[in-house]
């Protein structure tokens, strides 16, 4: 049940997104901001890692930027 | 005999000496091409869990898109956790998770476990690489090592960019096996902890009745499967976003071994501690939407995630970091972020002695109703030599609720408390 709700909001946000996708965007010459550093979607890396374990242990759900990996048994 | 042995020890410790005068300079160059981040991160509960967690993660590109990234992440916690069990007008006697000892709670107290004490070491390895134009591969590891814990996941994605670049479709698996051993054992689900109040003639006694709550089979592992669709989209020249959509299927052991469910009363009197029960499937769902806008003087970051599973348990995250240039090479990030989520179906905060137990119960305030907010704040500096320092502050504060109790041993005690963390983090860039 759970993955077919997934399954059908993924197909409405994606569906039209990626149609309108292809309007979005920039020249290469444009990239100047996006190539910092600072503006990679993951650039707190090391920061995320050790929140994404504070949370981990103290709440009931996790993830969502990437994969959740292994467990740990955090308490 | 004895020459010769000093010999060698001489031989290596001359080794070991010009090792470290000559590997430093080796060393220096070896890491030219690698790029380190390191931090170290002091976290402290109020009255409760005290941690450090020290993480080194090093990337090197090889070229033409060819990327390895490893991480080191050791932590080492130690304090009290709450086991579930309720607070009472009187002081509590429990025993503990190995049933070696007792602790005392006060009345009115939250009962606490303070033997709670572990050591982690977490290796990640991941490997990126083109296989053709625009389509890129990416495969890791991940090994994660408690005392009573262990973790192996394997991980593989595929990215495919369109439109110039500008749009990215990724698909990614992971499947983790988790091992569950924890010290004392696995109670025997729905049993209740025996504690010794003088009523065993021996010690052999009460080892016995410890030992018959204790499982002696059964499932201890737990395995993960994840699987994750990702939008990453480059709107205009200042602001790029990402959607990703996921499910997660977990199934085997998610009991907690070291929590209680209270029994008590009609009075709200406890008369027993019950092991807790979770079922032995779960299955996750996930939507997550981030957005990074590069401003004049600030950059944006805005994040939401969306998460449901059959336990019962919904979740909204909302986080929000501005990082502002301080002039030069220094910024100033605050960061905010709320989090809220409702109770597992099978969420109790007690159960009453004159019903009959349900198949699953916990009292677990981790997967009770909750909100929670964060408030940070981080600067960072780079150096004269490139490298860049940093250190954050970050406070949390959680907030339990539920249904209140009207059962007269109960008034005025608090079922749902706060839990108050502040973290401080150190960080090196090189």
């Amino acid at each position: 049940m759970i993955y077919l709700r997934t399954a059908s909001l993924t197909a409405a946000l994606l569906i039209p997104l990626l149609a309108g996708c292809s309007h979005l965007g920039v020249s290469p010459w444009e990239r100047d901001l996006l190539a910092k550093s600072e503006m990679n979607l993951d650039a707190e890396g090391v920061d995320l890692t050790l929140d994404d374990h504070v949370y981990f242990s103290k709440e009931g759900t996790s993830g969502g930027r990437a994969f959740a990996g292994g467990g740990c048994g955090c308490n | 005999m004895q020459l010769g042995k000093h010999k060698k020890i001489s031989h290596l410790l001359s080794a070991a000496a010009c090792t470290l005068v000559g590997g430093g300079v080796q060393a220096e160059e070896m890491l030219k091409d690698w790029d380190i981040d390191t931090a170290v991160l002091i976290y402290n509960e109020t009255d409760r869990v005290s941690a450090m967690e020290g993480v080194v993660q090093a990337t090197k590109d090889f070229g033409e898109g060819h990327i390895f990234s490893g991480k080191l992440v050791v932590d080492s916690l130690s304090g009290a956790s709450a086991n579930g069990a309720l607070p009472q007008p009187e002081a509590q006697t429990m025993s503990r998770p190995s049933g070696k000892g007792q602790f005392e709670t006060a009345a009115a107290e939250t009962p606490l476990d303070d033997t709670f004490k572990d050591t982690r070491v977490q290796i990640n390895g991941q490997w990126t690489q083109p296989l053709m134009t625009d389509l890129r591969a990416s495969g890791g590891l991940h090994l994660s090592k408690e005392f009573d814990y262990q973790s192996i996941a394997i991980n593989g994605s595929l990215a495919k960019d369109f439109n110039r670049k500008n749009t990215t479709l990724s698909v990614g698996f992971s499947q983790a096996f988790d091992q569950i051993s924890p010290h004392g054992g696995r109670p025997v689900a729905l049993s209740d902890m025996v504690i010794d109040s003088g009523q065993f003639a021996t010690d052999q006694d009460y080892w016995d009745a410890f030992d018959a709550t204790r499982q002696t089979a059964g499932e201890d592992t737990k395995n993960t499967t994840d699987l994750v669709l990702g939008l990453t989209q480059i709107i205009n020249r200042r602001w790029i976003t990402q959607f990703n959509v996921g499910i997660s299927d977990v199934s085997g052991y998610m009991t907690d071994p070291f929590k209680v469910v209270t029994q008590v009363d009609d009075q709200g009197n406890a008369v027993a501690q019950t092991y807790e029960n979770r079922p032995d499937s779960r299955s996750k769902a996930f939507f997550f939407a981030q957005s990074k806008v590069h401003l004049d003087k600030n950059i944006l970051d805005l994040s939401y995630r969306y998460s449901q599973d059959d336990w019962g348990i919904d979740s909204h995250t909302l986080e929000l970091r501005d990082r502002f240039s301080l002039g030069g090479k220094s910024y100033l990030q605050p960061h905010l972020r709320y989090y809220q989520q409702t109770a597992a179906d099978f969420y109790q905060r007690y159960q009453l002695s004159s019903t009959a137990l349900p198949d699953y119960m916990s009292a677990d305030y981790r997967i009770g109703e909750m909100s929670a907010y964060t408030m940070g704040l981080k600067y960072g500096r780079e150096l004269e030599n490139g490298h860049e320092f940093s250190l954050r502050f970050e406070y949390y504060q959680q907030s339990s609720s539920g249904p209140s109790s009207d059962l007269p041993a109960l008034n005025g005690l608090e079922l749902y408390p706060e839990v108050k963390a502040a973290f401080l983090q150190l960080g090196y860039s090189f």
